[in-house]
């Protein structure tokens, strides 16, 4: 019997234990996971925050998953060595734990980037449900908030803080919001809305310092930007970014550059080891070389693609790529790809821009085929044009109609159309 | 597994598909009462494609290895293990958005009338045959085993 070990209990576990127990149904499964939680849907923290979803909502897949899947959950566990010719992992507590197949999903970890203040009491990441339940705590009495970081997770902690009454300003360091993930014209639109539900949003700066209260100094009383602005505020939220938390790699031979390296199968460079999810540099579609994509969908389905392998079904990752839907107050925008580059050499851009009606459509191209999508406000089709780009199919021919109103299947030509919703 | 297929050559896009689906999804399942009086507004999960002259209706095809279902960041979309189609559960749901991104063909919808949640084809649970198929006033839409 196949002894299969996953360090993390998140959605690459998920995935990994649905694919498992497709292949092999009697195999011991263990999941080691530090969070004292089974796995709840991380991106729905900020939905938690504002009060739109409850903590019974969130766990995922279900509250039953593990049960069902007869997996042995090691709650609040943290591994702390890996010996991989040994094939043992070693807990806090010295228990060793041995493995036939291992997998490493061990997810990222908020980059704290070194300022003075950092340690007082009211500055939070904001990554799990832990964080959110301490914002929570400290809401009653917080009236302003500053987040440090303008991307995903800034922006989403930016949102639900201002849905709970706070007054919110995001401090960005480059000079729009969401910069790795829209593009200028994108990025102002959702500013725009922002604004308008009463948030300030600072392009361009970065926080130097974190100051006390002038009556408690370990509290967080004000921030000051690089230009010498003093912002009064009473609660930080620190989200420049995560990293992946490849320390367990550490003492192995495994290889790693920003993030531990896997196959096209999710196997590292050692066998039987695999790793998934935002602790991993998989594959991407667009750039055709491996990246660290610390991306929910893509670490559930690395994590199922991990799983089939380390169960002796040969499954090969189609591979991600930067792949994003934001719904802030209610606009909604999908981004894929590479869509910040405007005009670059090679590339060809086509838009459409309804500046009164908020709608903008951007599709960027190479070499007759698509390599990145922003869609805003009207995005039902975007799923459409998400395919194509995944499988790079040339859209030479009807490249005006992606960006068109009326955009849908009917405007794929006829033997495209077939090969869809025929599979012919 | 069972498949709604569409035939464009005798799609009329009259849009009565669309109707019926609204109808059979509303609470009361009348069609003044759906159209005009329930609250929220109930909505098509089929949706009509047009470009002219090709037109056709566009349900969820309820795939095998369904891209929605993974890349779903709540667990609400999910595959019903008795019938294997992919099912969607709107209290789970939070709006992200992410099965639009991923869904080859479309399929999927945003509720403009309720907050953050998404609608697709359920193949009409509680009939024999889903209502637009059974609807389609030129035989367009069949319902094949796959």
């Amino acid at each position: 019997m196949t002894r299969y070990v996953i360090i993390g209990g998140s959605a690459g576990a998920v995935g990994a234990v649905e694919a498992i127990r497709e292949v092999d149904p009697i195999g011991d499964i263990i999941v080691i996971s530090d969070e004292p939680k089974p796995a709840y849907s991380r991106p729905m923290i900020a939905d938690y925050l504002s009060g739109e979803a409850s903590l019974e909502k969130m766990f995922f897949p279900t509250k039953d998953f593990w049960d069902k899947n007869k997996v042995q959950m090691r709650l609040w566990k943290k591994v702390v060595k890996l010996d991989l010719p040994q094939k043992t992992v070693e807990l806090e507590n010295a228990e060793k734990i041995n493995f036939d197949k291992l997998l490493i999903a061990t997810g990222g970890k908020p980059f704290i980037p070194k300022m003075e203040g950092t340690t007082r009491k009211g500055v939070y990441n904001f990554t799990t449900i832990v964080d959110t339940q301490r914002i929570e705590e400290a809401l009653n009495k917080a009236q302003k908030a500053i987040v440090i970081g303008g991307g995903l997770i800034g922006v989403s902690a930016a949102e639900a803080l201002a849905k709970r009454g706070l007054k919110v300003t995001i401090v960005e360091l480059k000079d729009c919001i969401l910069n790795l993930i829209l593009d200028k014209e994108a990025a102002k639109i959702v500013e725009t809305v922002m604004q308008k539900n009463g948030l300030s949003v600072i392009t361009g700066r970065t926080v130097q310092r974190i100051l006390g209260r002038k009556d408690n100094d370990e509290a967080v009383g004000a921030v000051v930007l690089d230009n010498g602005t003093v912002i009064e505020c009473d609660m930080v939220v620190v989200a420049v970014g995560v990293i992946p938390r490849t320390e367990l790699a550490a003492q192995t031979d495994l290889k790693v550059n920003r993030g531990i390296l896997v196959d096209r199968f999710m196997q590292t460079n050692v066998p039987n080891v695999y790793a998934c999810g935002d602790v991993a540099e998989a594959y991407d579609f667009i750039h055709e070389t491996n990246r660290v994509l610390a991306l929910w969908p893509l670490a559930r389905i690395g994590g199922r693609v991990a799983g089939y392998n380390m169960a002796g079904q040969k499954c090969e990752y189609p591979g991600g790529t930067a792949m994003s839907t934001l719904n802030y107050f209610g606009v909604p925008i999908i981004s894929v790809g590479l869509t910040t580059l405007d005009e670059a050499e090679g590339y060809e851009t086509l838009t459409f821009h309804d500046q009164e009606a908020g709608v903008y459509r951007k599709i960027v191209l190479k070499d007759g085929t698509i390599v990145g999508m922003t869609l805003v406000r009207d995005i039902e089709s975007a799923g459409i044009i998400f395919n194509l780009m995944k499988n790079k199919v040339n859209v030479e021919g009807f490249k005006h109609k992606l960006i068109a109103d009326n955009f849908s299947l009917a405007s794929l030509p006829e033997t495209l159309r077939k090969q869809l919703l025929l599979g012919i | 597994m069972r498949r709604i297929c569409a035939n464009e050559q005798l799609c009329m896009g009259c849009g009565l598909c669309e109707v019926y689906c609204t109808v059979w999804h509303s609470k009361s399942r009348d069609f003044i009462k759906a159209f005009r009086r329930e609250h929220p507004k109930p909505i098509s999960r089929v949706r009509l494609v047009q470009e002219k002259p090709v037109s056709f209706a566009v349900q969820c095809r309820h795939c095998n290895d369904p891209p929605c279902v993974f890349a779903c960041l709540t667990g609400a979309m999910h595959i019903d293990e008795g019938t294997g189609l992919v099912m969607h559960d709107d209290e789970k749901c939070i709006g992200c958005l992410t099965c639009i991104m991923v869904c080859p063909f479309g399929a999927i919808k945003i509720d403009p009338y309720r907050h953050k949640v998404v609608a697709k084809c359920d193949l009409c649970q509680g009939l024999d045959v889903p209502a637009c198929v059974a609807n389609c006033p030129n035989e367009a839409l069949t319902l094949e085993e796959v």
